[in-house]
């Protein structure tokens, strides 16, 4: 089959620089521009039945598109299977939750606690947890999943099962309003959002970290022989995922306004772990865009009401029996050592 | 806390927990035969125990007719349709775990693929088993017919023995040991050890891989086919999303006693059965699956292999 992503690389590297500058622009760009596509002729066919095509946008699309990349570091770059994830975008949200309904602190002053608290609970998972092996670090972490949305079911201070209304948007920045009239606004801060964890992840790609986790993915003991700090960095690569997970949860929170346990069930991480297989592991873009199509197809056939995932089921399978390394798969070389395990 | 209830209980929660645990330890086997030879964790097989326990539903209901509000019957005709449900179930799900691996992982794994990849059509499968049994069942949850005159056989030390209790026991035990004796025992038991041992060098020995690869999943389909009967016979109900709990429980049973290990799914099974309801006992239910998860930790950390060890070397992947 055709390597889109070994032809994209290819055009893309016969560019000079300004060319690329202006790509990039341009995407973003277009991108800022899709929640008037719906209203626009052309592109009306995007629209989504039932939902607003711009709530949409925001979540699920955005918010899997995000939390997809936060994945993709611990499970496409780092190789440790992470069956939990849900966990640390439900963090992310009671913070928001509890911190603006108790001490009435605004989104953005929260944003930073709840990356924290996101961080610390993967410090306090990781730690134990990544000292063990692929299989048993999945079935932990499904484990923690499950644990935060059972503490946050029994526990008051999270409002139980029924969860915790009355979160306040976020307040305007430099005359964007952050409302209900708006889905929009939000939008863009999803898409700024996404293109600060790229820029964040392609920094680290190309850098000590980057190289330590590729080392890892390939064979963990050979890393540890040549003197990588496993541990150390499987951590690392464990509490940005993380981060990236609370960021979106707070964000969530926010423009959801209510919250409940039920938001934050296992299905959640398998369908963000999906993404990330789905859309080509380890590589950003088939990320991106592989969240992009899971997140945006139930919506989009919503008409076909009860059957929508017995279809999304039957889509997997078919999609991993003709491309089982996703829709944009990671560079050649990477792969094949992959496979010669 | 109620600590108090360990003490004066004690006898029936280790008989309940028991049982419990048996159910668990025979889906674990269908993780743990599967991984054994594999390497992967089979996501489809809480949906093969879900559409078991609706095969038991459908043999007492459409094909013996009874029906909820039937009498509990006696004798013959009561051994004849537990034990066509109890092997109507297994055939159905051997059946079905078969197929799933014919659908979702034979393609994948001939060409070499990631096991992320079949992770995720594994989980395509499950969803898409759920769903469908979702939409036949009109998301009710449906009630099995009482066949069984639950009536307790006499106290031991203060415990009741329930008859389906029983049953569900002594005939999980008597599954596994017949299950080990064939694994340990037979020629084909032997050409499944050293598939999970080597798939190179076995098929260099002339075992015919997916032969035998088929196998093991219609055993795991066999055994979680069983659970299913035992799980209905018991509780009397099922859901289109039973699976889903009882899975990661039997999945952490697997574990815990060592994946790939039948004994120790076995053993990690019962261990899990008292845990959870001593757990839910002292601390009340919404905490067992908490209490499950933190000793699982403790005893992974303790012992990464789990508490028998994993049946195979493996090296660290």
């Amino acid at each position: 089959m055709i390597n889109l992503r070994d032809k994209g690389a290819e055009i893309w590297e016969g560019w000079n620089r300004p060319k690329r500058t202006i790509f990039v622009f341009a995407m973003i760009f277009l991108a800022g521009l899709l929640p008037f596509s719906a209203s626009w002729g052309p592109t009306s066919f995007l629209n989504t039945p039932i939902t607003s095509f711009q709530n949409v946008l925001v979540y699920p699309v955005g918010m899997f598109i995000l939390m997809a990349l936060g994945l993709n570091i611990v499970v496409g770059k780092s190789g440790l299977l992470d069956l939990g994830y849900v966990a640390f975008f439900a963090i992310g949200a009671y913070t928001q939750a509890i911190m603006s309904t108790m001490l009435d602190w605004k989104t953005w002053e929260i944003l930073p606690f709840g990356i924290m608290f996101a961080m610390i609970s993967g410090v306090m998972l990781g730690l134990p947890a990544l000292r063990l092996r692929g299989d048993y670090l999945a079935i932990i972490t499904l484990g923690f999943g499950e644990i935060v949305r059972i503490i946050a079911i029994n526990s008051t201070s999270t409002g139980g099962p029924n969860g915790i209304s009355g979160i306040p948007n976020p307040p305007s920045v430099l005359g964007i309003q952050f409302d209900l009239m708006h889905p929009e606004h939000y939008f863009w801060l999803v898409i700024a959002m996404i293109l600060l964890v790229v820029w964040m992840v392609r920094r680290f790609t190309v850098r000590r970290p980057g190289r330590a986790w590729e080392a890892i993915r390939q064979d963990e003991d050979v890393a540890a022989l040549m003197g990588v700090n496993t541990l150390v960095y499987k951590l690392w690569a464990f509490v940005i995922g993380a981060a990236v997970g609370g960021a979106a949860g707070v964000l969530y929170a926010s423009k959801v306004m209510v919250i409940s346990p039920d938001m934050f069930k296992f299905d959640v991480s398998v369908m963000i772990l999906a993404c990330v297989v789905f859309g080509g592991i380890g590589n950003i873009w088939g990320v991106m865009l592989g969240a992009g199509i899971l997140a945006y197809l139930p919506d989009r056939f919503r008409f076909l009401t009860d059957y929508r995932q017995l279809v999304f089921g039957l889509v997997l399978i078919i999609m991993m029996n003709l491309r089982p390394d996703g829709l944009l798969p990671r560079k050649k070389r990477e792969k094949i050592s992959e496979k010669s395990k | 806390m109620n600590f108090s209830v360990v003490t004066s209980e004690f006898w029936s929660l280790c008989l309940q927990g028991l049982a419990l645990g048996l159910i668990y330890s025979l889906i674990a086997l269908g993780y743990t035969m599967v991984y054994g030879v594999l390497r992967l964790i089979n996501f489809a097989n809480s949906e093969v125990f879900m559409i078991g326990t609706f095969a038991v539903l459908v043999v007492q209901v459409n094909l013996l007719h009874h029906d909820v509000t039937s009498q509990p019957i006696h004798g013959f005709a009561l051994a004849k349709a537990l034990i066509l449900s109890l092997f109507g179930a297994m055939i159905v799900c051997a059946l079905l775990a078969m197929l799933v691996e014919l659908v979702a992982y034979r393609r994948l794994r001939l060409h070499g693929s990631s096991r992320l990849a079949s992770l995720i059509s594994a989980i395509g499968t499950s969803i898409f088993l759920s769903e469908g049994m979702r939409n036949l069942t009109n998301s009710r949850p449906q009630t099995t017919p009482r066949l069984l005159e639950k009536t307790s056989l006499g106290t031991i030390w203060g415990a009741n023995l329930r008859i389906d209790t029983i049953i569900t026991i002594v005939a999980a035990i008597i599954i596994f040991l017949a299950l080990d004796q064939f694994v340990n025992r037979s020629r084909l038991g032997k050409a499944i050890r050293a598939v999970s041992m080597s798939e190179e060098n076995s098929r260099l020995m002339g075992i015919n891989l997916n032969k035998v690869i088929t196998l093991t999943f219609a055993i795991g389909g066999l055994t979680t086919g069983a659970a299913a009967f035992f799980y209905a016979t018991v509780y009397e109900n099922t859901i289109f999303n039973v699976g889903f709990n009882l899975g990661i429980a039997a999945f952490t049973a697997a574990v815990l006693g060592g994946i790939g290990n039948i004994r120790g799914a076995f053993y990690g099974g019962i261990a899990l059965g008292l845990l959870e309801q001593f757990a839910s006992a002292v601390l009340g239910s919404q905490w067992k699956a908490v209490t499950v998860f933190i000793v699982l930790v403790l005893v992974l950390l303790v012992k990464p292999s789990g508490i028998f060890g994993e049946a195979v070397q493996q090296t660290r992947t």
